[in-house]
């Protein structure tokens, strides 16, 4: 485990990244028995494996901060103070879910409160809309950071290449996860992308980047804590990529048998859970009693949770043809955090002509034209990945 | 009072919006320092400054994502399309985040797609098409297609100020043809409804954007002949005013349908089904349509204009429907 930082975690904090990292993989098994047991009525898609991605990075964020998390990012929506009912409710279609059984898995947000933006399947195109709640906080005169999470596979999208690139002429306040789980559905990351680390991406934007080891939670953490930093003072952009791996198929449907045993292998020694785990023992920072009421406490509250699933309706028919459009249902309120006059004649007034050469990157919004760069964005490492780089070893 | 065109109409609706709110922004490719390649967005950079007319690089999709996105924190993106044959480029982003957000899970996404569509200046099949039905065929969308001056400016403004995705296709042939007397105030235009654009007790002739004109000039024609047409201005697709269009039917018994979209899934078969359900009894002859032929919009004259419906054919048509 890493914790070199000079901002350590107190222990408190490192207890409910136990916490959340425990719950992630507590609720997806209870997921998977749900779903052996026809309760789930679509398809299952776990984070095995990954959960201290989710957990680390959104952990990482302010209250006032946006995630749009990816299908294998529950730990992120709990940590944003969701609740496992509403992940069993959304998997098991009762109208109690945040979609009212309209749409499955992680897929629902809340624009108010805990600040998510509802995922779809189609991949990359999170990456622009996330950049645009960037660029809108920025403009409403918020100091707020936005986060998305994308995995090797959805790096090849064109919606990846368009967003990034105009994160970059905006130098938007955005943070982009790469989750390198190594397999894109079927396809491992070699037959995808001729690139050891997918970070080397961010070079091509002129955005800053790192290279976390996605299975140590602390690492993670202070990767994304060092990458919304940056983000917020007004630096731009920043990809971290996370290594790790998908430690069960795409979806519960998916044996995964085309994944090479001796990786299985591999990759269950580095499992985040368990390293975790001995990190806060090694480290003196719990006891078996402290771990034993953490685990009883995820285990009531999934329980809880799970009851009251079981017990929710599911929907009218007749909610499939509701909400179609916003009919004044919903009041549409900008949260301005400076003042409007500046924004309208005659303050707001500009030369509307390109400046001359300024020699620096235009940032979001003067006409100054981006001049040459002193040297390209360095790539930082965080935690032991970026020496240990572990890749897959499938075959050709 | 001067005359405004169809084209400045459209500026004024933004600079209006943009004075009275300052959630409304502008994205979009050569909108600012150049002030669009119509000039649509021209003076507003000046106006209301490099935060509020946001020029991007070439990236439909980011265009379009990001406007989805900054309309997630409340504000009211218009995304210019440079020609509306672009919006192919960003698909997914208007059908499948910005159309299913509110049902999905409740969340507005109150954005204006905005751009110059149709034929009639020899563009060719990338510069002239009419993609309005692919967006009428995605529940969650409105589709608003003006054919005035008045209505291009009252509808962007309705547009602007709808909580919902709205796209908007402005037609270029109109931009500098069609013009008019502007009301001195504000005033919007709703979107939803149609309007009588002549009235008439023979048949009515249904029409949109660029193609009512020659449809009016046809109307003209035949009531030399002594055929009164009622003509219709569906002015916005989705959601469609089925209530204009079967009060006129009941009256006249006989519809003709006229647009420049091409003829298999346009808005013509939509409509001929509607009024089959609805006043099947009512009809005193077959519903017929005048539209394009199934091709890309071709770009030499004499293809183009053999493409495009014209007064000639309209009138044509109307007539045989007349006599049926």
């Amino acid at each position: 485990m890493t914790e070199t930082s000079e901002i350590a975690l107190k222990r408190e904090q490192q207890l409910e990244l136990y916490y959340y990292l425990r719950l992630n993989r507590s609720l997806e098994e209870q997921l998977a028995r749900l779903f052996r047991q026809n309760q789930v009525v679509g398809g299952l898609f776990l984070s095995l494996g990954q959960e201290a991605i989710s957990v680390g990075t959104a952990y990482a964020l302010g209250p006032g901060d946006w995630i749009a998390p990816m299908i294998r990012n529950i730990g992120a929506l709990l940590v944003r103070g969701y609740k496992p009912r509403d992940i069993l409710t959304q998997y098991m279609a009762r109208y109690t879910s945040p979609t009212q059984g309209k749409d499955t898995t992680s897929h629902f947000g809340d624009l108010h409160v805990r600040h998510v933006v509802s995922p779809i399947s189609m991949l990359g195109d999170l990456i622009p809309v996330m950049v645009g709640v960037a660029m809108g906080a920025r403009y409403l005169g918020q100091r707020n950071v936005a986060m998305t999470w994308i995995g090797d596979g959805g790096t090849s999208t064109g919606a990846f290449h368009e967003g990034l690139n105009l994160a970059a002429a905006q130098k938007a306040p955005f943070v982009l996860v790469v989750e390198n789980n190594q397999w894109a559905y079927s396809t491992p990351v070699a037959r995808q992308v001729p690139l050891v680390d997918l970070a080397d991406r961010a070079r091509a934007y002129g955005i800053a980047s790192s290279v976390v080891d996605g299975n140590d939670v602390l690492a993670v953490y202070h990767a994304a804590k060092e990458a919304v930093e940056h983000a917020r003072r007004g630096d731009g952009p920043f990809l971290i990529e996370a290594k790790t791996m998908r430690m069960s198929g795409h979806a519960q449907h998916d044996a995964a048998e085309y994944v090479p045993k001796e990786m299985l292998e591999l990759w269950k020694a580095r499992d985040p859970l368990t390293r975790f785990e001995q990190h806060l023992t090694g480290g003196g920072l719990w006891d078996a009693r402290t771990k034993k009421a953490l685990d009883a406490r995820v285990e009531r509250e999934i329980a809880e949770d799970l009851a009251f699933a079981e017990s929710s309706p599911f929907p009218q028919p007749e909610v499939a043809e509701q909400g179609i459009y916003c009919e004044g249902c919903h009041e549409i309120a900008p949260v301005w955090q400076r003042p409007t006059e500046e924004l309208l004649p005659p303050k707001s007034g500009v030369r509307a002509e390109w400046a001359a050469f300024a020699g620096k990157p235009a940032a979001g919004g003067n006409g100054a034209l981006p001049g040459r760069r002193e040297s390209a964005p360095k790539r930082k490492s965080a935690g032991r990945a970026a020496r240990t780089k572990p890749r897959p070893k499938a075959g050709r | 009072m001067a005359e405004v065109t169809y084209l400045e109409a459209i500026r004024q609706a933004l600079d209006e919006e943009m004075a009275r709110d300052p959630s409304v922004v502008l994205i979009g490719e050569d909108i600012g320092v150049y002030g669009g390649a119509f000039k649509a967005t021209e003076g507003l950079l000046a106006r209301y400054g490099w935060e509020r007319v946001i020029d991007t690089p070439i990236s439909e999709t980011a265009i379009i994502g990001a406007a989805v996105g900054m309309s997630y924190l409340g504000l009211r993106p218009v995304a210019e399309m440079q020609f509306m044959d672009f919006i192919a480029c960003c698909f997914n982003q208007i059908t499948n985040i910005a159309a299913k957000s509110h049902y999905r899970w409740g969340a507005p996404a109150p954005i204006v797609v905005r751009g110059p569509s149709g034929g009639g200046v020899h563009g060719g099949p990338f510069h002239s098409a009419n993609p309005e039905m692919y967006f009428v065929h995605t529940p969650g969308l409105k589709v608003v297609c003006p054919a005035t001056a008045h209505d291009a400016k009252g509808l962007l403004k309705s547009a602007i100020r709808d909580n919902n995705p709205v796209l908007f296709f402005e037609h270029k042939f109109l931009y500098r043809r069609a013009k008019e007397e502007l009301p001195a105030g504000e005033y919007s235009v709703p979107i939803g409804r149609a309007a009588v654009r002549r009235e008439g007790r023979d048949l009515t002739i249904v029409s949109y954007a660029a193609m009512m004109h020659p449809s009016l000039d046809a109307a003209g024609e035949l009531a030399k002949e002594g055929i009164e047409c009622e003509v219709i201005d569906l002015r916005t697709l989705l959601p469609l005013d089925r209530e204009t269009i079967l009060a006129s039917v009941r009256k006249t018994n006989k519809l003709l349908v006229v647009h420049e979209d091409t003829r298999t899934g346009g808005i013509a078969g939509e409509i001929a089904a509607v009024v089959c359900e609805e006043a099947f009894g009512d009809l005193d002859g077959p519903i017929v349509r005048v539209t394009s032929p199934d091709t890309p919009v071709p770009y030499s004259p004499p293809l183009e204009e053999h493409y495009l419906p014209n007064a000639a054919g309209i009138a044509e048509a109307a007539r045989r429907l007349a006599h049926y």
